[in-house]
């Protein structure tokens, strides 16, 4: 039979949320980076071992990508950072004023990032057919788009959802924070795809 | 710092504007109405209002909306077993072509398909998935807990494995089976040498069952390091946990890998990429990194679970706890990390550096010493303790016996001479069939028997049981011991049929009786668990007087697990605490909620709402398999399916009512 239940603590005090790695959501969001990181790793090491093969690279006959589009996008992702941060520290501050000023920014500045990796594809001087080498690139960089496309979904559902009243409620405020750690990660990961697929290439 | 009175701790009470204060005022009041467990509200009193809280909507609507952990865990045993079926009756039709020389019952094309369909179906639809299937029903209740992390994603993904795996059948039986090996080799796989739509299948069915596996990854690990009942540290932690733990994090390292070769491979036959195109210099070896990188964590995500039911068993049935349990919480740790230190020696035909010869040999050899750590401990916790020899135990008995000659046979041939010698012969064969059947499936066996009760509430007939399980112990070394002659004499993997007069007659017909033996074995197996559903004796909360929590609820459970959520205060709370359980209250019941404790010492942490039965995890699942199965055929499948799946995510995230409650809650 079942045993009789002693009782000792009482948990109804207890907040029901809170930021950072107690809640559920931050390990989800690790769980998900984590993956897609590896995903990331993977695909560097393929292109790694795919320039093993070759004498030169890019192999004979087929030039670097140019610089102008992908530095563009380096600069202003990277830019908008300050913006993420501060939306990062309004929501902690459950400052939703100023949530619902910059979320919007956030979106626009996602709409511009894509258009411009429109252009990069266009400026990586080969096709996805040519030979190995453009594969393993077009690969990574529509890895990194995909990235890009999904939090920026993500972000424009969240700015329509904290234009509602829940905007106010705790729990709402942990996903706007991660929402943030996330873009972070966007870009960060940003920086090693961006060297490997303008830089390495003019070595 | 502003008090708990607008429930919102640590915020700064600047630039509030006064109508969401005086909301915050009242919401407040109302939250100390809320009715919570606890002294005054205890028993069958308690029992009815979480029972009408927690249960699901009747019908199929709420059988596809349901995110019971174990109700999905349930599917997902049951699903893989079905798999485990089919894929054994596959087995049975290899084996009658092979049981008589230069037999022409199955065609050369079609003996391909099936020790593809077998290979596939085994590891990615049955193996990988009960695993994951037992976790998801049992590890909540072993954590004293009211359900997993994420269940909305939990139901996802048994919705994403069962398209996966039906995807590939359907396409078996129209005859557009794959027809590559489970590993789908290139240049064999790729557009030149496959053309048609078998490698597709093949490649998508991987993609269905990584998203799958690793949104259960996902949902585990969070459980499992976050919803521990309090007190449980991670040094109190069952040794089943531990090797989920493990196994969900190197789920999360290794899937990827194949996911992306499976990717890149359909790219190459879909719109023309050349990662593994010598002719364009791709490279047919850089799939056998990408893919084995994966497999061979794949065989320790298969075994290290097993690893965990053998505790459990022995524990139990030894009537002692495990012999040095940080010892072998460390050798789960290590096979986890060494497991993906050893891709390269299922490539040593290849050619590689000799440094890497001798590297990958030492490490092939090194990761023998954690496993045998393990086996160490058990022999001990049997020596010190009182074996009963009920059936779970004979399976951990043969369990030790079978693996052991597995595990002896695979440090040989991870030396390379050898290994070239015997590469792609029947002793390959028979060595990855004594890990893996004698490793895994023997456990698997074993835990199901002793947690039929849990779930059934009715015990498994013992008689039966040990007539299964001499049946399949002797069945499984008739089968397979006489391949490592064969495959000695020299006979090759793959291959549908093999002349008379090499000596090769007798092993094969004597594997062919085994396999039938074992056929039969599974049989009455399954004939045991129908009936027992029937006419077993009542099982009773903790009919074989175990330790752990999931025993401290009744069987079956109810549909929220406990009444009162157990503090833990030992390693085995159930024999520590005979006469009352030590229990937290304050959990809500008029809503579902659970409590989350802290990563290592388990201190209460937070109240967690929980989601209600919801629809879109499943249209989800429909409509990102609707984009992984029509991308078999136009690349565009991706772009139009993009906004579907959009729309059904937002749904699945979005409140119903956007108005403020009191406590959280997900609708």
């Amino acid at each position: 039979m079942i045993v009789e239940p002693r009782f000792t603590d009482d948990i109804s005090d207890l907040p029901s949320f809170k930021f950072g790695p107690s809640s559920l959501t931050w390990w989800g969001i690790i769980g998900f980076m984590v993956i897609e990181g590896a995903f990331f790793m993977l695909a560097f090491a393929a292109y790694f071992f795919l320039m093993g093969h070759e004498q030169g690279w890019p192999p004979e006959a087929r030039q670097a990508p140019d610089l102008l589009a992908g530095t563009l996008f380096t600069i202003i992702i990277i830019g908008s950072e300050v913006v993420n941060t501060a939306i990062k520290k309004a929501a902690r501050a459950r400052d939703v004023p100023t949530i619902r000023r910059l979320l919007p920014v956030m979106v626009v500045v996602g709409i511009l990032l894509i258009v411009i990796r429109g252009f990069e594809f266009n400026s990586l001087n080969c096709r996805w057919t040519d030979d190995a080498y453009s594969s393993i690139v077009w690969a990574i960089l529509l890895l990194h788009a995909t990235h890009l496309i999904t939090d920026w979904g993500d972000t424009v559902v969240l700015t329509g959802l904290m234009y509602t009243p829940v905007a106010y409620e705790g729990r709402r405020l942990v996903d706007v924070d991660e929402n943030s750690l996330y873009w972070r990660y966007v870009w960060l990961l940003w920086i090693p795809v961006y060297l490997l697929i303008y830089w390495v290439p003019r070595l | 710092m502003t008090t708990r009175a607008d429930g919102l701790p640590g915020f700064a009470e600047q630039r509030i504007p006064e109508q969401v204060r005086e909301e915050d005022e009242r919401l407040a009041r109302e939250r100390k109405q809320i009715a919570r467990d606890g002294p005054k509200l205890k028993g069958a009193k308690l029992e009815a209002r979480l029972e009408r809280t927690w249960r699901r909507p009747t019908g199929i609507i709420g059988w596809l909306a349901t995110v019971d952990h174990k109700e999905i865990g349930r599917r997902y045993i049951i699903t893989a077993l079905i798999f485990l079926a089919l894929g054994g009756v596959l087995a049975l039709a290899m084996r009658t072509q092979l049981a008589r020389p230069d037999s022409n019952l199955i065609s050369a094309s079609r003996y391909n398909e099936l020790f593809t369909m077998h290979g596939s179906t085994m590891m990615f639809l049955f193996a990988v998935p009960v695993m994951e299937g037992i976790a998801v029903y049992i590890i909540p209740l072993m954590l004293g807990t009211r359900s997993t992390a994420f269940p909305r994603l939990n139901a996802f993904s048994y919705f994403m494995y069962l398209f996966g795996g039906l995807m590939l059948w359907i396409a078996f039986v129209l005859n557009v089976g794959p027809d590559i090996g489970w590993f789908a080799y290139t240049p064999l796989s790729g557009p030149q040498f496959s053309p048609g739509k078998r490698a597709d299948v093949w490649a998508q069915m991987i993609t269905f069952t990584e998203v799958a596996a690793l949104a259960a990854a996902v949902v585990l690990v969070t459980t499992i390091l976050k919803t521990r009942a309090p007190g449980m540290t991670l040094a109190r932690m069952p040794l089943f946990a531990w090797a989920m733990l493990v196994v969900g994090v190197m789920i999360i390292f290794s899937m990827p890998s194949v996911a992306l070769a499976s990717g890149m491979l359909i790219s190459d036959r879909l719109v023309g990429t050349n990662f593994f195109n010598a002719y364009e210099h791709g490279d047919a070896l850089l799939w056998q990194h990408l893919f084995w990188f994966f497999g061979h964590p794949e065989v320790y995500i298969i075994f290290l679970p097993a690893t965990g039911f053998v505790s459990v068993i022995t524990e139990t049935f030894c009537r002692r706890p495990v012999f040095a349990h940080t010892v072998v919480v460390l050798a789960l740790i290590s096979t986890g990390i060494l497991a993906f230190g050893l891709w390269v020696h299922h490539m040593f035909a290849t050619g590689l550096p000799r440094v890497g010869y001798s590297f990958y040999t030492s490490a092939s050899m090194t990761v023998a010493i954690p496993t045998g750590l393990q086996i160490f401990c058990w022999l001990a916790t049997m020596w010190e303790g009182r074996p009963r020899l009920a059936v779970p135990m004979l399976y951990v008995i043969g369990f030790i016996i079978t693996f052991v000659i597995g595990g002896l046979t695979g440090v040989i041939i991870a030396a390379v001479p050898l290994d070239l010698q015997l590469h792609d012969t029947y002793f390959i064969v028979a060595h990855f069939h004594y890990v893996l059947i004698g490793g895994a499936v023997f456990p698997l066996l074993g835990i199901i028997t002793y947690w039929y009760p849990k779930i059934t509430g009715r015990m498994m007939s013992d008689t039966l049981g040990k007539i299964g399980f001499w049946m399949l112990f002797l069945g499984f070394q008739l089968a397979f011991f006489p391949m490592h002659f064969s495959g000695l004499l020299g006979m090759p993997r793959r291959v549908y049929t093999y002349p008379a007069g090499l000596g090769l007659e007798l092993p094969n017909l004597l594997s062919t009786i085994g396999a039938f033996v074992v056929a039969g074995a599974v049989v009455i197996f399954v004939i045991n668990g129908i009936v027992s559903l029937y006419r077993g004796a009542i099982a009773g909360p903790n009919p074989w007087d175990a330790a752990s929590l999931e025993w401290a609820t009744s069987s079956p459970p109810p549909v929220y697990n406990f009444a009162h959520i157990p503090v833990v205060e030992t390693n085995t709370p159930l024999w520590d605490n005979r006469g009352e359980l030590p229990v937290v209250t304050g959990l809500r019941v008029d809503e579902k909620e659970m409590l989350l404790t802290t990563v290592v010492a388990a201190t209460p942490d937070l109240r967690e709402p929980l989601p209600a039965a919801s629809l879109w995890p499943f249209i989800s699942a429909c409509a990102v398999g609707i984009v992984f199965v029509t991308s078999i055929f136009s690349p565009w499948a991706l772009a139009f399916g993009l906004l579907p799946i959009a729309i059904a995510l937002t749904a699945w995230f979005w409140p119903k009512e956007l108005k403020r409650t009191p406590e959280p809650v997900i609708q």
